[in-house]
């Protein structure tokens, strides 16, 4: 009888890295859902050209560098990275704002550091952050959620692929109707002018805690995020951290001058503060990886975020608060190895 | 402080990590024990333990009994074999063993005749009142060893001598490992001779204390013994349940679940002052004392999709696998790897041809719907699993950096050498990366290198030795040059050779008068 020869353990693999990032894919879709339910199809087309572009330049990529490429354009790390550039993206942003993004991401940020799992620096982030230096006008026109314009302004799906692949919005749209500033932009600038939260919370950009519309978003990320905590895909360290980050800086100065910070339940519903607890800060190539070490690196975010959204000139903060913790996460794992078993406590 | 109570009341703690595994042992644990047939021929290695081969005492032609010793310790760390079954001693050479290596090794090949006779058995009757050091001796001359899997002879782990008090003995029925299913048999049906070796092992180790401890998946075991320790009566013995999670069952997180300490990992259990052995082991302890049988035989669990009748067999030592295989029903069309042990820590052996040794706890032919394909792992994308599920609190992502960087002095600095290779890291990595197959190569690497520095001091030490020595040499042909030149020239300035003898004799009369 011929027989296999193989090491130990022989039983089948746990996992795989296709199936952690459709665990990924699957818990952003509740969220997605909600996202195109106010803000229309937008977000949807963002993420198809995304990924188009993001598949191309991985095979591109692969290519050039001479790597087996079925296996890398199979793992959908790629298309985890498009789909997350995309929920950063205005909606109706010109289709080549996202496609460039995406582009710099996976050739700069993921490949030419060595491809999966040797880049530094989270892809989708870095790419936001090229688009928002570069195309600043681009990058912050906003459009309002649905419940905000009226019935005669509402965009429809069209005109919202017009405005994506067409240069601009299309005749016929109103423009001041249905564009605006996100809730944390109108923050800024109104704080900026001395008015008080009190006074700015008037608006009809905000809801209950965040701005409107982003509020509910922001619970079907958390969905999503639980979802991910209980298959095991992301574990509770990056999340808490972020939010015990965030959290403590807004309560520590909301609690010093309520009229001129906004809440700590505004901060941590607003913009993209859950999706980076649960899905950015995450990307576990660039976290630091060991247990101790992901809390200090998400609480770094989270502080970060809460400083540049407060003291930065960019509404929100989470793409540079997360790249610099990128730049911090080896430092981390140097000083927080786990005490092994049968080591003496230091 | 405890982490939680067992189902008795005791007090259990958590080791870290672990996966609950599904078992796989209910194929296995129908029909009880079944005892498998003697072969016509035994193939006893002399190495099948750890330490030093034994040394063979018998030759090619002479006539064995069943429990006759046919080789001796070689030292201290070594144990003695003896002869499974009656029969004519045939070849003393090498041959296919189970070993990862797939080498052969020097083994003592047994012809039986089938009459199965069996020397006089010596117990020890009175093992109550026997000193401590007899009933270590007259284990270590049945040549019993660690029969879990490791195989260590098991009269040094009841040695006293100059140790510490040892405060409790842990006997380990956990069998945490999917497909293994022996000990649990052997509980269920012979819980009363693991019970009597308890007692035998506590006397040894002068200890009052012994816990029993079984995985919560084994419900019919637990119930035996319950029932033996009930019959027993005996209070210093108790049963704990331990939680189904593999490894459960190693010794090192075995003891931190049952005492809450952690073996230090430059010492022993004895540090934290504990003892632990299998429940096989003290069963055979039980017959070698109480019934004065040596260890010739074992159970072996025959298990996976690849056999057609897979169950528990109590087969002598030195059968072949294919022989257990057969009486088991033969394989199965979907029989692809087989294994000597279980599917986590177990090695792979290209041959059925190789024997039972006392290390056999299972003989596992996995179909391919069982084991794992051969794969290309993708690089490593640092997401931690494998760090929360070992049980030795390491980071195998950083292990397995520096493996491949070949940078083995960082894997020391992140302690390798506490890998126990359960396999728990390659099976929940994303990558599918063989961690355990890399931290074995980064070892071994490493101990190669320790034996090549060894050799380079010793050589450096004799290189040294031999300047010295040269030097010395030259040295004393230069005093002798002098001293000869300084004669001649003595005689050349008028003295005779006369006065030379004058001179030397007077030299050495007063060297002798010095020394009187």
């Amino acid at each position: 009888m011929k027989f296999t020869l193989a090491p130990a353990p022989h039983l089948k693999p746990l996992n795989s890295v296709g199936a952690v990032m459709r665990q990924v894919l699957y818990a952003l879709v509740p969220a997605t859902a909600a996202y195109v339910w106010y803000f229309g199809w937008g977000i949807v087309i963002q993420m198809l050209i995304a990924t188009a572009f993001a598949l191309a330049a991985e095979f591109i990529m692969l290519v050039l560098r001479d790597r087996p490429v079925r296996p890398f354009i199979t793992d959908f790390s790629a298309v985890v990275t498009a789909v997350l550039l995309a929920w950063a993206m205005p909606p109706t942003a010109p289709w080549w704002l996202v496609g460039i993004g995406v582009v710099f991401a996976i050739v700069f940020a993921k490949h030419l550091y060595g491809g999966l799992g040797y880049n530094l620096f989270n892809p989708a982030m870095a790419g936001y952050v090229v688009l928002l230096i570069s195309f600043p006008k681009e990058m912050t026109t906003w459009i309002a959620p649905g419940m905000l314009v009226d019935d005669d302004n509402q965009l429809t799906f069209f005109q919202t692929l017009q405005t994506i692949f067409g240069g601009g919005f299309p005749q016929g749209v109103n423009v001041d109707a249905v564009t605006s500033a996100t809730p944390l932009d109108y923050l800024r600038t109104q704080l900026t002018a001395n008015r008080t939260i009190l006074e700015i919370r008037q608006n009809g950009l905000f809801g209950d805690f965040g701005g409107k519309g982003w509020e509910w978003i922001g619970n079907f990320l958390v969905l999503g995020g639980i979802w991910l905590l209980y298959r095991r895909v992301i574990r509770w360290q990056v999340p808490a951290g972020v939010f015990l980050g965030l959290g403590s800086m807004a309560f520590l100065f909301y609690a010093l001058d309520p009229g001129s910070h906004a809440s700590p339940g505004f901060h941590l519903f607003s913009g993209a503060a859950i999706l980076c607890a649960f899905f950015i800060a995450t990307d576990p190539v660039s976290a630091a990886t060991t247990p101790k070490g992901r809390l200090i690196y998400a609480f770094g975010i989270g502080v970060l975020i809460y400083i540049i959204r407060t003291w930065g000139s960019y509404p929100d903060g989470v793409a540079f608060a997360v790249l610099l913790m990128n730049m911090a996460a080896p430092l981390i794992d140097h000083y927080t190895k786990p005490r092994t078993y049968g080591h003496a406590k230091p | 402080m405890a982490d939680m109570r067992s189902r008795d009341g005791v007090e259990l703690h958590h080791f870290h990590g672990g996966l609950e595994l599904p078992d796989h042992k209910a194929m296995s644990t129908g029909g009880g024990i079944r005892i498998a047939p003697v072969p016509r021929e035994l193939i006893v290695p002399l190495s099948q333990h750890i330490g030093e081969p034994a040394t063979a005492l018998v030759e090619i032609g002479d006539l064995v009994k069943r429990g006759q010793m046919i080789a001796e310790p070689a030292s201290a760390v070594s144990a003695s074999l003896h002869a499974p079954s009656s029969g004519r001693v045939s070849a003393i050479e090498d041959r296919l063993v189970p070993h990862p290596s797939g080498l052969s090794a020097r083994c003592i090949v047994i012809e039986t005749d089938g009459r199965d006779e069996a020397v006089v058995p010596q117990p020890l009757p009175d093992w109550q009142d026997a000193p401590p050091a007899m009933v270590r001796d007259h284990v270590r001359a049945a040549g019993i060893v660690g029969l879990g899997g490791a195989a260590f002879p098991t009269w040094i782990k009841l040695d006293i001598e100059g140790r510490p008090p040892i405060e409790r003995l842990i006997l380990n029925g956990a069998e945490c490992e999917p497909y293994i299913s022996c000990d649990d048999l052997l509980m269920q049906d012979r819980a009363m001779e693991i019970v009597s070796g308890a007692q035998i092992m506590l006397h040894a180790l002068h200890t009052a204390h012994c816990q029993i401890a079984i995985e919560d998946n084994k419900p019919r075991a637990e119930a035996a013994l319950r029932a033996a320790l009930a019959e027993a009566n005996d209070e210093r013995l108790e049963l704990v349940c331990v939680p189904s999670v593999y490894p459960e069952g190693g010794e090192k997180q075995l003891i931190q679940v049952l005492t809450g300490r952690e073996v230090p990992h430059d010492g022993l259990p004895l540090d934290v002052g504990v003892v632990c052995h299998n429940v096989a082991t003290a069963a055979a302890v039980h017959r070698a004392i109480v019934r004065g049988e040596p260890l010739v035989s074992r159970i072996v669990t025959v298990t996976g999709a690849g056999v057609s009748a897979p169950g528990n067999v109590e087969a002598r030592l030195g059968t072949p696998f294919e022989a257990l295989i057969a009486f088991c029903g033969g394989y199965t069309e979907t029989a692809s790897r087989l294994i000597m042990g279980g599917p986590m820590m177990g090695f792979a052996v290209k041959s059925d041809a190789v024997p039972v040794i006392k290390a056999t706890n299972c003989i596992l032919a996995g179909s391919d719907a069982e084991v794992a394909p051969a794969r290309e792992p993708m690089p490593c994308i640092r997401c931690g699993e494998c760090a929360e599920v070992c049980p030795a609190s390491l980071l195998p992502q950083t292990l397995y950096w520096f493996t491949r960087a070949r940078d083995f002095e960082r894997t020391r600095d992140y302690d390798l050498f506490d890998c126990i290779e359960c396999g728990c890291c390659d099976l929940v990595c994303p990558s599918q990366i063989p961690l355990a197959s890399h931290f074995r190569f980064a070892k071994t690497e490493i101990w190669g290198k320790e034996i090549e520095r060894a050799k380079a001091d010793i050589a450096r030490q004799r290189h040294e030795f031999r300047q010295a020595r040269l030097e010395r040499e030259a040295r004393e042909q230069e005093e002798k040059r002098r001293k000869k030149q300084e004669a001649l020239e003595r005689m050349k300035s008028g003295g005779t050779q006369k006065d030379e003898i004058k001179a030397a004799l007077e030299r050495a009369r007063r060297k002798k008068e010095e020394k009187e």
